[in-house]
């Protein structure tokens, strides 16, 4: 599909996630030093930047995996505090998509889908089961339901994977590097799925060094290096016209093979 | 090399393996002869097999007496070649059942022969009504505990009457019935982030692994009377039961925070960020894998503490190892102390073989597809 048309997709006005002067250490070590992004509903967002700089803490911040010291962090209207109760209606909102796949690998294709509705949602067992066949056939690979995680390529864990996120049918995606485990010709089929889902307006956030991905999909790129967002723009201005010296480095090394 | 080929580029069928690779010749050939250092072993085993296991089957079945009152009927009949099976034959009720009352030891029996019943749908999962059969599994305790202990209209027997196989069978049972739980409830106190839990945790499983089982059953047996009020009756079989339990739940611990720990964080994760609660987590994902990678070690344990239940008999308690020893003193019957020893070892070894051979099935079972 075109670019035209992605960004032609609506975006609205209303923000889901609200992150506010937040900061995180882990012990002395400042690993994210004022971090400051609004993501509107129905908002792609791509995130880069070099090994280290601190994206995926990032990310893993908005769902409390990790947890931050200082600063707000707003989703979908409820705090990320330690009240355990905004911890779970958050993470029922927010999908989660793991570099690793992170599968269960004692359960079923058709058992790690259905696990979150059942036991999270209280949906009952047919109806979970419904919904995850659905899914896995959005995702293209209904008949690996009753296989196990360790039978099936990489390319298809990651689409399982995403998958099993979206039976919780979560309003907002989070991608960790979804691509840099899967070897060449797998990354293409799971890229496909992640633009799917972007073309139905789901507020995404996604990790990657895709940038093909990125221009097609993004409505945002934001370049974080040592802790910090150094830059943000829409996909053409980014990459055709890159601000800071550090986002010029990067991309040029990451363009260059 | 010859650039004939049989089949076009691209176009090569699969084909059966060669011969010499498969079928019994082939499986000789590849294991027992491969290389010298292999065929000299081969040869060597050959050799000691043939040392020792015709002799032993001599001693066992064909040099052995069945029948006979005393050691002389033994020696008159096979000339003390054999074993004197008959003495364990005279004395297996003792063996079985210990000092149980006679009249009432269809109760045991009863028992004997609903353990495997309430065992199968716990061990296996392709059973006919498994649902219902578990409800009686669970019930079993309860019902071999009335069986063999009394009251509620049956004769009540005093647990000081236990004694042989049924008091490794009720000691052995309720240990690992009972350890594993507790033992899976440590490993995870132990790894939780309240640190008084933790504390706890630790404090009891460092204290009871470094402490001997002898120990802890004499303190059982003797010191908890300075403990509890004066006066107080506090059945000894129960004392050693409580022991035995908590000394192989310590173990349990270990064993099972070891697999705890080598479950990859990325399963807490996913785990978490679907939603899941904290016991969800547990009870879904994390234990059953955890587990899993644990069964060797659990096995493991369960089968150091059914030997370890022969430790008793240092108590008092009379387990087979205990009545062989007593059965010794038998004037008619002396020097027979091989004979009830293998006899004793016997009926050890087909044990816990057995829940060494069920714990590779599980692992056979459980496992799924490739490891990555
Ligand atoms: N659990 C942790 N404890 C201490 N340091 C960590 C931990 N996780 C990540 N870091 C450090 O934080 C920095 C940012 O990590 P990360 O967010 O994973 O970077 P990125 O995803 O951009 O590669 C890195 O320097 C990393 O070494
Ligand atoms: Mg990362």
């Amino acid at each position: 599909m075109s670019e035209a048309q992605t960004s032609k997709m609506a975006v609205s006005d209303e923000t889901v996630i609200k992150i506010h002067k937040m900061h995180k250490w882990y012990g002395s070590f400042h690993v994210l030093k004022d971090i400051n992004l609004d993501v509107k509903r129905g908002e792609r967002i791509v995130v880069c930047g070099p090994s280290g700089s601190g994206k995926s803490t990032m990310i893993r911040c908005i769902n409390r995996l990790e947890e931050h010291q200082q600063g707000d962090i707003i989703v979908d209207g409820v705090e990320l505090t330690n009240d355990l109760k905004n911890i779970d209606a958050i993470r029922r909102e927010v999908g989660m998509v793991f570099q690793h796949f992170n599968l269960f690998p004692h359960l079923t294709i058709l058992e790690n889908l259905s696990l979150a509705p059942i036991w999270v949602k209280r949906e009952p067992r047919k109806q979970a089961e419904e919904t995850a066949m659905r899914y896995l056939e959005r995702v293209k690979i209904p008949e690996q339901a009753l296989k196990y995680p360790g039978q099936l390529s990489g390319g298809q864990q990651q689409r399982v994977a995403i998958a099993r996120s979206l039976c919780m049918n979560p309003r907002i995606m989070l991608f960790d590097e979804p691509t840099s485990a899967l070897d060449p010709e797998m990354i293409k089929e799971v890229l496909d799925v992640m633009i799917e889902l972007a073309e139905e307006g789901r507020t995404m956030i996604c990790v990657t060094h895709e940038m093909g991905f990125a221009k097609t999909v993004a409505n945002r790129v934001i370049f974080m290096d040592g802790g910090e967002i150094i830059e943000q723009n829409e996909p053409n201005e980014f990459f055709d016209n890159p601000q800071h010296e550090r986002t010029q480095l990067f991309l040029s090394q990451i363009l260059a093979h | 090399m010859s650039d004939s080929r049989e089949y076009a580029v691209g176009t090569h069928p699969d084909l059966p393996p060669p011969l010499s690779t498969s079928g019994a010749i082939g499986w000789i050939r590849g294991n027992l002869l491969s290389s010298p250092t292999n065929i000299i072993l081969t040869v060597l085993s050959i050799y000691f097999l043939y040392k020792v296991v015709p002799p032993s089957l001599n001693w066992l079945f064909f040099d052995a007496t069945f029948n006979g009152d005393s050691r002389q009927d033994c020696r008159e009949a096979s000339n003390g070649a054999g074993a004197c099976w008959a003495f364990v034959k005279h004395r297996f009720h003792l063996f079985v059942y210990g000092f149980y009352p006679v009249e009432q030891r269809w109760r045991v029996d009863i028992s004997f022969i609903l353990l495997p019943l309430a065992l199968w749908p716990v061990l296996f999962d392709k059973v006919p009504y498994r649902k219902h059969l578990l409800k009686f599994s669970i019930a079993f305790p309860f019902i071999a505990g009335w069986l063999l202990i009394g009251g509620f209209g049956l004769t009540p027997v005093s647990t000081d009457y236990f004694g042989g196989f049924m008091l490794t069978l009720v000691i052995g049972v309720t240990g690992i019935v009972f350890s594993l739980p507790i033992g899976v409830a440590l490993a995870l106190g132990r790894q939780s982030n309240m640190p008084v839990l933790r504390v706890i945790c630790v404090t009891f499983i460092e204290f009871i692994r470094g402490v001997p089982l002898i120990t802890l059953l004499f303190v059982a047996s003797t010191m908890l009377n300075y403990f509890l009020p004066p006066g107080t009756q506090f059945n000894l079989l129960l004392r050693v039961l409580i022991m035995v339990t908590l000394f192989s739940a310590a173990y349990i611990a270990e064993v099972v925070r070891g697999g705890l720990q080598a479950i990859p964080k990325g399963q807490y994760e996913a785990a978490d960020s679907m939603g899941l609660k904290y016991w969800q987590s547990m009870q879904k994902i994390i234990l059953p894998q955890a587990l899993k990678i644990s069964i060797p070690g659990i096995v493991n344990t369960f089968i150091g503490l059914y030997k370890d239940t022969t430790l008793v008999i240092i108590i008092g308690l009379l387990d087979p190892l205990g009545i062989g020893r007593a059965s010794l003193a038998d004037t008619k019957w002396t020097g027979l102390t091989t004979e009830i020893y293998v006899f004793v070892a016997i009926f050890f070894f087909l044990s816990c073989f057995s829940m060494a051979r069920y714990s590779l099935y599980l692992e056979n079972k459980l496992h799924t597809g490739h490891k990555r």
